[in-house]
């Protein structure tokens, strides 16, 4: 009785006293590499970087009269929370409602993300494992196409698109007759794909070329062909590749501006594009751009923080797009 | 296909995904099927290609809705289709594996071919067409934008600060952070304030500061100004105010490239070796030379990686510039300016063509030492 008494009370007492001299130990070699200047100065810079944010935020939960007339910071002494701005602002009609442009968002990025995932992969994998002639070449030139501007490809392509190509007086490719067509999404899908490859085959390829050789020569040796090797062994062990990926084309669609100005029209904007025109337009109704905002990044967000790791990953992995 | 896209377009948005997906998965299906059947031996699957050599190519042109004064192009297609099987049939690889490696690569290649190749080439040719495109009119496009037409010069010269300013401050600005937070306590935390604007559009970054900056008549509501205020200041009108205002907008690409840089430089930082800072630190060398001589020539590759991207990043920028000020008071640049002109009625092709190939013109030297290193990493493998 006295004996199970005394005994957990000091192990608690010992394991205390560890613990302590564990962590000043710790506390001892972090002053050694970080002064307390660095961290006063790393939480400045932490605090500039969020203020700017921060403000949008409040500005969003305030009472639209007061957004115009007072400046957030004196919304903590009088509190006034509404998530009236947020409803506005969903049902807002400009070519049409935010609401609807936020769900124009979503149809464009899920394809947008998917089909050209589906592509890379094909060619990926044949850059890593399939042996040609000229295949670094190809593999140098394709890498090089994600540095191109995509302003520099837009205008032909908005015009291959809508017109076609005509050589010589022969219509070649009559285009695909979509302008003018509100709903449509092809062209901005189509437009997406083809701009998300440069850096989807590279990545793909980086992750896909560094799986051990020997799986893929006893794969061969046990007479799999290209097709099994690709279905059974690659897709299966890339899966963290792609997910990387995934996300910065989601990110990248998501947040796009420049592609969805050229290739989408009234009926199907994005958010983003639906948000710059209120931006111009409604320049200083605030409580419209606020809320606004925070809808527009709210999807980037979430991805964002639930799916960090893979993101960074990807990040590390080279991401030069755009 | 434009009679399924525009049959697509009828039905209610979030309806298309599926449909869109399902289509695009038979595509890929029928692709790899081919793909594993290809290389087998036998009569049959000699048919087997010969048909998908000759038919596939012509199927494709007949599905982009080739008009009818151009038909002859569904038995050219064909017999290159056909030429191709012929040589397929002395492939190194086999009978079967030049096809096969056609599936791989086809779909990419033609869509590379067809949204990038085909569109660079075109824009460098308009540039030197009249804006309607008829004429062919010598470098004049050039000299226009160069004697300031459209407000061509100030777009080139603006483009060249943001390329200079942007990637060497969001590179200092996030190895000083990660520095700084190095084997802190809370620094997976710290990272996150610096690292979430990555995630925000542009045009969320954009308005965000623009509210920062805003200025009105009275009481102020934007920051930037109260705390002008704050300090006994008058307010100032900062986006109309030229050439500061394009400082500030730098910052708003700044403020979202720093985290990536941040990220980036911190795994790096991680990689060297902890005894190189411990025999530093024995040998008396303070904080400050630890990182000047450990630190820095340990990270030096990253940094440069960083540099490039961020600053092929500041060559593209557009979107800051639409959410804001629209190219007024002398903030527009190339990248942004050219698609202007493109939108103008009539679009001024030519001129926006010019611009388009001068931006490309400033990326070149990137393109170039990226394509560089690749070619060594992969003749080095």
């Amino acid at each position: 009785m006295i004996a199970t008494d005394i005994d957990p009370r000091s192990a608690r007492r010992v394991e205390r006293a560890t613990r302590r001299a564990e962590s000043a130990a710790f506390n001892d070699s972090k002053k050694r590499l970080s002064s307390k200047g660095a961290t006063i100065a790393a939480i400045v810079i932490a605090v500039f970087w969020t203020i700017p944010t921060f403000g949008l935020l409040v500005t969003s939960f305030r009472q639209p009269a007061d957004i115009n007339t007072s400046g957030w910071w004196t919304f903590f002494a009088h509190p006034d929370l509404t998530i009236q701005n947020y409803t506005n602002t969903l049902n807002f009609t400009d070519t049409i409602t935010v609401g609807q442009s936020f769900v124009n968002s979503l149809v464009i990025v899920i394809p947008a993300t998917l089909i050209p995932i589906a592509v890379a992969l094909l060619a990926a994998y044949a850059f890593a494992w399939v042996d040609f002639r000229g295949k670094n070449l190809l593999f140098i030139a394709v890498f090089s196409l994600q540095v191109v501007p995509l302003q520099v490809a837009l205008v032909p392509l908005l015009s291959l698109f809508s017109n076609g190509i005509t050589i010589g007086g022969w219509a070649v490719f009559p285009g695909l007759n979509l302008n003018g067509l509100d709903g449509s999404f092809g062209r901005i899908w189509l437009a997406h794909t083809m701009f998300a490859l440069p850096l989807a085959i590279f990545l793909l390829h980086n992750f896909i070329s560094a799986l051990p050789v020997d799986i893929m020569e006893a794969a061969r040796i046990d007479g799999a062909s290209h097709g099994q090797i690709f279905f059974r062994i690659v897709l299966p062990l890339a899966r963290p590749a792609i997910a990387s990926f995934a996300i910065l084309q989601f990110l990248w669609v998501w947040n796009d501006l420049l592609v969805a100005t050229i290739f989408t029209s009234g009926g199907n904007f994005p958010i983003t594009k639906l948000l710059t025109d209120l931006s111009g337009t409604y320049g200083t109704t605030w409580y419209l751009l606020s809320a606004g905002t925070f809808l527009a990044i709210i999807a980037p967000l979430i991805v964002f923080f639930s799916l960090q790791r893979f993101f960074v990953r990807g990040l590390l992995a080279g991401a030069t797009k755009g | 296909m434009t009679a399924f896209f525009q049959w697509l377009a009828t039905l209610p948005p979030l309806a298309q995904i599926p449909i869109i997906l399902a289509a695009f998965g038979v595509v890929v299906a029928l692709i790899l099927f081919f793909i594993e059947l290809a290389p087998r031996a036998g009569r049959g699957y000699s048919i087997m290609r010969l048909v998908v050599a000759v038919g596939v190519p012509a199927i494709i042109v007949l599905v982009l809705g080739v008009y009818n004064d151009a038909v002859w192009l569904v038995p050219l297609a064909a017999v290159l289709g056909g030429g191709l099987f012929l040589l397929d049939r002395r492939a190194r690889g086999g009978r079967g594996s030049l096809l096969q490696l056609v599936g791989f690569m086809a779909p990419a290649l033609l869509l590379l071919a067809v949204g990038l190749l085909y569109p660079t080439i075109q824009t460098i040719i308009s540039a030197f067409l009249s804006n309607n495109g008829q004429q062919f009119v010598g470098l004049s496009n050039f000299a226009y934008v160069f004697a300031g037409g459209s407000q061509g010069l100030v777009a080139l010269i603006n483009q060249i600060v943001w390329v200079i300013i942007a990637p060497i401050v969001a590179t200092a600005i996030g190895l000083a952070y990660a520095v700084f937070i190095d084997k802190s306590r809370g620094e997976k935390y710290l990272k996150v304030f610096v690292f979430m604007p990555v995630a925000i559009s542009f045009v969320g970054a954009s308005i965000i500061f623009k509210f920062f900056y805003d200025y009105q008549q009275g009481a102020q509501i934007g920051l930037l100004n109260q705390i002008v205020v704050w300090f006994g200041g008058t307010p100032v009108n900062w986006l109309q105010t030229s050439p500061l205002n394009d400082a500030l907008l730098i910052v708003v690409l700044i403020w979202s490239q720093t985290g990536f840089a941040m990220v980036l430089l911190s795994a790096a930082i991680k990689g060297i070796p902890e005894e190189q800072n411990e025999a530093a630190e024995l040998d008396g060398a303070n904080a400050l030379e630890r990182f000047r001589n450990v630190t820095v020539p340990g990270i030096r590759p990253t940094i440069i990686v960083t540099w490039i991207t961020i600053a092929i990043a500041s060559l593209k920028v557009y979107d800051i510039i639409a959410a804001t000020t629209q190219g007024q008071n002398n903030t527009s640049t190339l990248s942004y300016q050219m698609v202007r002109l493109f939108q103008n009625l009539p679009p001024q092709t030519g001129t926006s063509s010019a611009e388009a190939v001068l931006l490309f013109i400033l990326i070149l030297p990137f393109l170039i030492y990226n394509a560089n290193n690749i070619r060594k990493q992969r003749l080095g493998l």
